[in-house]
């Protein structure tokens, strides 16, 4: 199964972890690579996100997911992304919106609480295509080591409420793009 | 201000903790160190000074209020935040006489974590600045907190903590402008249900038939315009709960279907014939007289009871005079922040005439107040003139006031305003000096 992402070698594979919108993800895909101008393609398997669920909370842990995906990585591509539908949450924290590995190389992302019906407003793919992108750059830059940003408008800034995603722009700030391109470059080097 | 100068030191038993918030604070750009119990933390406290320290209050050894006490001698200026399971909150209260600041329980919501570190960290700011804190503000942090002190509110506050944990049904009644969605939304927080959604409904707003199609959702064709088959609001609470606005406000139609839906928790989407589950606890609120539409044969008495299980009455603001200063300040506060004004109170006539008002459009009244007058008015303080309130409460409505009391009350306001110049005040009112001296004599008028 890896073997065919590894072939076509995008920067970023993205990973259904029980997402049902694989037009959302195709998207996605798009969107990411104007964004960040690496490429990035949906990957030919998926992960089951069972194994991470906690029944007494009905919501699926993210750490770990994050570790399942870190363990299916190949190298190429240089990120793995996942992409679910389920609730996620970090052990503490009543819910999350994503995680990633600082410095590592998986990210994974959740769509639901970025549905507006979620908070009892009409469903819109436009908002929710739009959240999923600045939360996969705002997950991906943690992945190259960035922290949260203060810049108005920085996908960076960190938010705990679906309407302050919508604040900010899937695009990094000068300073973040800087040191995002410039960790990408000395990671490749040192993995060819 | 920058994350990267402050310091933060966790300090649990339980790894999961250490991994998690240590991390979630990195991803924030703070710098953070962890401890797995009371001698760690002391050992990293003997190297260096913290800025915030986290604390479990449940640790095997030493215990978290030992710690607490310990560290109050040696990182004297440290913020303690005081980390519990919902259980031991007795215990936190304890900390927090002890000098803590602040205590948060597992697990802990994100966004209440975010909005009380920023907090911290803005006051830490402050006393480097060596600036008076007006906003220690007893027992309330975080967004979506029912602020205030009056007894009226703490018992409103005992109310909700008594229904919360049970999945009971409850209606909560009060004036529009007096939060009840902050209040439906406390309940749910307090309740097994808050993993889950709340979702909220304006039944108010719409007409029967988009009404019934956003409870019950409907299927792909069930009416022009229905393209897609959609979750109403009642399918998506499934596990969480639904809050109706405005229940007084529905239609029989709709009331029928409510009452069936209640009775077996069961529905069709419109234009559907497979029934759908959902298991969702009901909210209500209402500004209107219940009793009286039952009476009058406009709400069904069945839907009445099932509704009105639990009663939660919000006050007005006008009965909660001790509150109406604290939440100005409140709010205050809170608009000086997001809109970067540096406000820091009122002037003596503002907090007047704060006290003064009705408050007929309540506690949204006042916050729509208060940011308006962050917007218009001049730092640091705010001016009476920077609020848009008028007519003194003693006068009562200016409906049933007779032209004497009218004609008193804004002599006596000119007066105030000139400063007892009877010169200048006479030429505001229109009217010769001699007259305003008798008005004044005659209506007994102090200047
Ligand atoms: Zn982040
Ligand atoms: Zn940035």
């Amino acid at each position: 199964m890896a073997d065919g992402d590894r072939a076509n070698g995008g920067d970023i594979l993205v990973v259904p972890v029980d997402c049902a919108n694989l037009a959302l993800l195709q998207r996605l895909t798009t969107d990411l690579h104007a964004t960040l101008a690496r490429t990035a393609t949906v990957a030919s398997w998926e992960l089951s996100p069972q194994f991470a669920r906690e029944a007494a909370r009905g919501q699926y842990n993210s750490s770990m997911i994050l570790a399942e995906l870190f363990k299916r990585r190949t190298n190429p591509p240089m990120r793995i992304l996942g992409v679910t539908d389920v609730d996620l949450f970090a052990p503490v924290l009543t819910y999350v919106f994503g995680e990633a590995q600082m410095h590592g190389p998986a990210a994974v992302v959740s769509t639901f609480r970025l549905r507006p019906e979620l908070y009892g407003l009409d469903p819109d793919p436009e908002i929710l295509s739009r959240r999923l992108l600045v939360e996969s750059v705002h997950e991906l830059g943690h992945t190259a080591g960035l922290t949260h940003c203060h810049t108005p408008g920085c996908a960076m800034i960190g938010s705990t409420y679906a309407e302050e995603i919508d604040l900010k722009g899937p695009r990094l700030c000068e300073r973040c793009g800087e040191v995002f391109g410039a960790i990408w470059f000395e990671q490749r080097r040192d993995h060819p | 201000m920058d994350h990267k100068d402050y310091s933060i030191l966790i300090v649990d038993d339980e790894p999961i903790v250490r991994d998690s918030l240590g991390k979630w604070f990195s991803e924030e750009g703070y710098l953070v160190e962890t401890a797995c119990d009371g001698g760690a933390a002391l050992d990293r406290l003997a190297q260096r000074n913290y800025d915030l320290i986290f604390l479990d209050i449940k640790m095997p050894g030493m215990s978290g209020l030992e710690l607490q006490r310990k560290i109050r001698t040696i990182n004297t200026d440290a913020t303690v935040v005081i980390i519990t399971a919902f259980a031991s909150v007795d215990t936190a209260v304890e900390a927090l006489k002890d000098g803590a600041h602040d205590y948060i329980t597992k697990p802990i919501d994100p966004d209440y974590l975010s909005h009380l570190v920023e907090k911290l960290v803005r006051q830490r700011a402050l006393v480097a600045e060596n600036v008076e804190l007006k906003e220690r503000l007893v027992g309330m942090t975080g967004r979506g907190s029912i602020l205030g002190e009056s007894p009226a509110i703490q018992k409103l506050r005992d109310m909700i903590a008594t229904v919360a944990p049970n999945d009971t049904t409850v209606m909560i009644r009060g004036e529009s402008g007096t939060g009840k969605e902050l209040i439906a939304r406390a309940i749910h927080a307090g309740s097994p249900r808050r993993y889950r959604p709340i979702v909220p409904i304006n039944c108010g707003g719409l007409s029967e038939t988009l009404l019934e199609s956003e409870l019950f959702g409907h299927e792909r064709g069930a009416f022009t315009g229905a393209q897609f088959r959609r979750k109403g609001h009642l399918e998506m609470a499934d596990g969480g709960t639904v809050f109706f606005d405005e229940i007084g406000n529905v239609s029989a139609k709709i009331q029928m279907d409510l009452l069936r839906v209640i009775e077996s928790r069961e529905f069709f989407r419109v234009g559907g014939n497979t029934p759908v589950k959902s298991d969702f606890r009901i909210i209500s609120a209402t500004n209107r007289d219940l009793e009286a539409a039952v009476a009058s044969g406009s709400f069904r008495e069945d839907l009445y009871y099932r509704l009105n299980v639990f009663s939660i009455s919000v006050p007005p603001l006008r009965e909660r005079d001790e509150d109406v200063v604290l939440l100005a300040q409140h709010f205050l506060s809170k608009y000086a922040a997001s809109m970067n004004r540096e406000f820091t109170g009122f002037a003596p006539e503002a907090l007047e005439a704060l006290r003064q008002h009705r408050w007929p459009g309540n506690v949204r009244e006042l916050e729509n107040a208060i940011e308006r007058a962050v917007v218009v008015g001049t730092p640091p303080t705010v001016s009476a003139a920077n609020l848009p309130i008028s007519a003194p409460r003693e006068e009562g409505p200016v409906d049933n006031m007779s032209l004497e009391s009218v004609e008193v009350a804004h002599i006596r306001r000119v007066l105030e305003k000139c400063e007892g110049n009877v010169m200048r005040a006479a030429r505001t009112l229109g009217i010769d000096r001699v007259t305003l001296y008798n008005k004044i004599k005659k209506f007994n008028l102090p200047r």
